[in-house]
């Protein structure tokens, strides 16, 4: 059994919303709501949904950038939640992120090569003073960018470009864990291409485990290996690449799944096509009992009622992890 | 794997003096902030040019003369000559601005950088306290303060010109560090596990001052003006004393008849205030990376 | 009042963009782009940003002006009515009524002062002639027309109390309103949700069959286009470089630039395995360059393609911009 990097047990991540300095909060957002996941060494967990489901909070959370309000984080079996100063940022080195948007993940006004040098600054012992230049150097073309180019800005270059100067960044502290949070959704399907093989060649070179957040349900097949379905602010079903895209137990994976468009005209027409009514329930306000019943075409009445529970999908192989949070699965 | 070329980019105008020396507008206004500046200093050098250059030499006989040669700027109502009266005003106005300007600057970034940053009840506090600011009849305050303290020189008005100008800056500061810090960079520079000063200085600082910059430049006529207008209220500074304020407070009543006395003193200070405010401008540009090309 | 037009002729396309060239100053954007669409056809444009697909729509809306833009040639014709020539006022009233725009972000359609009802009873007032009460009727019954439940109430609020499906919807309905030939879609979903997606797809189908528009659906997403299109125009660098029937595209693209796209979509039997790259960069629009213009990314560059290749005719219904698309297309 490999180890475990990474993991996250119920961890609950509310948002007050509305009141003032001196009342309280009018209500909370529940953006993630008992959310547990695992990655193992070498792995690729995708989290896949749709926007509010939590995904990219809880990317912060697992890259340390954001606390959850209840739950624990553990970084290679360390709990990083009580850590502050000198320990957290120890435990930092080893989960990095890169960011979603290329554009912004930039400072705009440092040149690409002190963005890259940056991370020795803070971890001194990392380099020494006079290696630091020629390491950076090194990550630049390690991502596939010309090192000459370090003293340019971040606006000289194109999207992907600079998304690999966020991936080169993140490599500078040789992290064990990598949080990609929709690394791709700002760029074109060819600059994609790129950076998906990019990440794959950077998962042998560096012996990264990827967690990939993505609400593109092709990609997240492509690169991932387990995967988990989050829905307002819970993972609702998880297990292998396999289990989730092949054998769909819960009602709103099978809707995903159907909806998401596949580049083949043959198949119009042709594919059975459940189209949800409605759009995700505000995360202030989610519905009783399932979160998905009031979308969903299977619910009754115990559904508005009663919270299922996250268990072993009855249809799941011998020694299988397929999980599944639906009454009617 | 083949290395990727940015998408634009020359070479030497991506350090900041180099591009800026290539800016008109920084080159011109630098040399006139810069004359401004020797002028306060030395006085005496500028003064004596035309004529004898004594700004207190006067004769009561020349009161309100247009200009003559040796005086080129004519004599105002006390029959001093008008042109060593405004060379040698500058150095309490430009003194009086530039402190100011610095003042305000310091507290805003310092105050409006921490509420921005840290939020919560810092956060809290220092709107409160700027909110007083703002809400608080500024002439009132400063009349009241002048008054109790009885010395009245360029360092105690520039006290209380600050005392009073922080809020405005302040508030501009916070709401661009705001922006600033929830931005991803500043996340990702979290995560590597920067320390605060660090993410401060290096990130937010530079990228949210750009604003109060420009507004600072702006500013320094507005202190000018109301270094005047205390003056002029009789709590700024007194008499003896020369500044561009007293002199246009003088010559508002005498406008219809010698309008001279306006015109000079308020053209160097419209020319000390424009260079100033393109100054700001210039700077803000060149320390921008996305600026820094001549369109 | 098209047919009372100066060359009206009925057996003309609905739309036909014929030729056009556009700069954005020295960024030469649109090439030389030309493509037709006919009443009840789905007409997808399919390219990468910067390709140029947006700013020819919004050329054809009028959108593009001076001084930021210009139409440096080339023609959008209506029935054979040129637009481009026609006096300004007839022009709008034309576009108004005739061509109607979906756009991203619906939001930046729609007034946000002002509630959606409202907004779009305007359009009938000002088009249409009709009263306050009449128009305010046929608003409703036009959100009605596009699934917002509650249609009556909702047309008091404002944009910013719908979701962005919702949204979506009213952008739709503001499209619809007057009932035009074309409406031009440019990316109606990039911005929603898959789930939501479906939906508002499922729509503007239904809304093309029962009303018989044509659509022009500028997209990137080639999972979409699959699932709506009936023809393709591929775009690339201010050109098209394909233009053929859906199915024809995905089975057997004839050009080399829509061949390295659809090696791109990751596809589930090709996992585990690199995806297809198109190296480099897609070319600078500011510097103009008299050869085809994606041939430093391609792999069947020759010698020919120093020169820019015209569209050939390759089969029914299908064009290519070219010179080695036997090979391409042969394998």
């Amino acid at each position: 059994m490999t180890e475990t990097v990474l993991e996250a047990r119920d961890v609950v991540r509310h948002f007050p919303i509305g009141g003032g300095v001196l009342r309280g909060p009018a209500a909370h957002v529940r953006a993630v709501d008992g959310v547990s996941l695992e990655l193992r060494e070498g792995e690729t967990l995708g989290i896949v949904g749709e926007s509010g489901c939590g995904k990219s909070t809880m990317a912060r959370i697992l890259a340390g950038l954001d606390r959850p309000t209840s739950g624990e984080v553990r970084v290679l079996g360390r709990p990083i939640s009580g850590l502050r100063g000198r320990a957290m940022r120890r435990v930092r080195r080893d989960v990095q992120m890169v960011f979603q948007d290329p554009y912004t993940s930039l400072d705009p006004r440092m040149s690409v090569g002190d963005t890259v040098r940056e991370p020795f600054l803070v971890h001194p012992d990392l380099a020494p003073r006079g290696e630091r230049d020629r390491r950076a150097r090194e990550l630049l073309e390690i991502v596939g960018l010309n090192p000459d180019h370090a003293g340019r800005y971040p606006h000289e270059f194109s999207g992907g470009q600079r998304q690999r100067i966020g991936i080169a960044r993140a490599l500078a502290l040789r992290p064990r864990i990598l949080v990609c949070d929709e690394p791709t959704s700002a760029l074109d399907v060819s600059v994609q291409a790129q950076i998906v093989n990019l990440l794959d060649r950077l998962k042998e070179e560096f012996r990264l485990a990827y967690v990939f957040i993505s609400h593109d349900l092709g990609l997240v097949q492509h690169v991932a290996d387990r995967v988990s379905v989050m829905y307002l602010g819970r993972v609702i079903e998880s297990g292998t690449q396999d289990d989730v895209y092949d054998r769909a137990a819960h009602p709103y994976t099978q809707a995903l799944l159907s909806a998401a468009p596949r580049p083949d005209p043959g198949l119009r027409g042709e594919r059975e096509e459940i189209v949800l009514e409605g759009e995700p329930p505000s995360p202030a306000a989610p519905p009783s009992g399932c979160h998905f019943h009031t979308r969903c075409w299977k619910a009754d009445a115990r559904c508005a009622v009663e919270p299922p529970e996250f268990r072993r999908h009855e249809g799941a192989r011998p020694g299988g992890t397929h999980l599944v949070s639906c009454h009617r699965a | 794997m083949a290395s990727l070329t940015p998408v634009s980019g020359s070479a030497d105008l991506r350090r900041p003096l180099p591009a800026l020396l290539r800016r008109p507008g920084f080159v011109i206004s630098s040399v006139f902030a810069v004359l401004v500046c020797v002028i306060t200093v030395v006085p005496q050098v500028f003064a004596g040019l035309f004529g004898h250059g004594d700004p207190r030499r006067c004769d009561l006989a020349d009161s309100g003369l247009p200009p003559t040669p040796g005086h080129p700027f004519g004599f105002d109502i006390q029959g001093c000559d008008l042109y060593s009266n405004v060379v040698y005003g500058a150095r309490s106005s430009v003194a009086i601005a530039v402190l100011v300007t610095a003042g305000v600057l310091v507290i805003a970034v310092v105050l409006g950088g921490l509420a921005g940053y840290f939020g919560g009840w810092v956060d809290a506090v220092v709107s409160r306290v700027m909110d007083v600011f703002f809400g608080f009849p500024a002439l009132v305050g400063m009349i009241v303060i002048l008054q109790t303290l009885s010395v009245h020189n360029e360092v105690t008005v520039s006290l209380v010109l600050i005392l009073f100008g922080w809020a405005g800056l302040a508030r501009v500061v916070r709401g661009s560090v705001l922006a600033t810090v929830n931005s991803e960079y500043v996340a990702a520079t979290r995560g590597i596990g920067a320390s605060v000063p660090r993410i401060l200085l290096r990130h937010v600082l530079p990228n949210s001052i750009g604003p109060a910059l420009v507004l600072s430049g702006l500013n320094v006529g507005l202190v000018i003006a109301s270094e005047s207008a205390l003056t002029f209220l009789g709590v700024g500074l007194q008499t003896p004393a020369i500044s561009w304020g007293v002199q246009l407070n003088t010559a508002q009543q005498y406008f219809t008849t010698n309008p001279h006395l306006l015109i000079f003193p308020s053209l160097f200070l419209t020319v000390t205030v424009l260079s100033f405010v393109l100054l700001g401008d210039a700077l803000r540009d060149a320390f921008d990376p996305r600026l820094r090309y001549i369109r | 009042m098209l047919e009372s037009l100066p060359g009206f002729d009925p057996a003309a396309p609905l739309l036909a963009v014929d030729d056009l060239h556009v700069e954005f100053g020295a960024a030469r954007v649109v090439n030389g782009v030309g493509y037709a669409v006919e009443a009840g056809e789905t007409l997808a444009i399919l390219g990468e940003s910067g390709s140029g697909k947006s700013v020819t729509a919004r050329a054809i809306m009028g959108l593009v002006r001076p001084p930021r833009g210009r139409i440096t040639a080339g023609a959008v014709r209506l029935r054979g009515v040129d637009l481009l020539r026609l006096p300004e006022e007839s022009r709008r009233r034309l576009r108004a009524t005739t061509v109607a725009m979906i756009f991203q972000d619906a939001l930046s359609a729609l007034n946000p002062v002002l509630p959606v009802g409202f907004q779009i009873a305007e359009l009938f007032r000002v088009h249409r002639g009709l009263s306050r009460r009449q128009a305010r009727a046929r608003a409703v019954e036009v959100l009605d027309l596009v699934r917002i439940p509650a249609a009556a109430q909702r047309a008091g609020d404002y944009p910013h109390q719908f979701s962005g499906g919702m949204r979506q919807r009213v952008g739709i309905a503001l499209a619809i309103a007057l009932d035009p030939k074309v409406i031009i879609a440019d990316e109606p979903t990039t911005a929603l949700d898959v789930t939501v997606q479906a939906q508002i797809m499922r729509l503007l189908r239904e809304i093309q069959r029962e009303h018989g528009t044509a659509l022009v659906l500028i997209t990137h997403d080639m999972g979409v286009v699959a699932d709506v299109a009936d023809r393709v125009v591929v775009m690339y660098a201010g050109r098209v470089m394909e233009q053929a029937p859906a199915a024809d595209v995905y089975a057997r693209p004839a050009h080399p630039y829509t061949e390295a796209l659809l090696g791109a979509i990751p596809r589930p039997h090709r996992r585990g395995r690199p995806l297809a790259v198109i190296p480099g960069a897609p070319p600078d629009p500011a510097r103009p360059d008299p050869g085809c213009r994606f041939r430093q990314r391609c792999s069947y560059a020759s010698e020919a393609c120093e020169e820019a290749p015209e569209q050939v005719e390759i089969g029914p219904g299908r064009r290519t911009a070219c010179h080695e698309w036997e090979r391409v297309s042969g394998r």
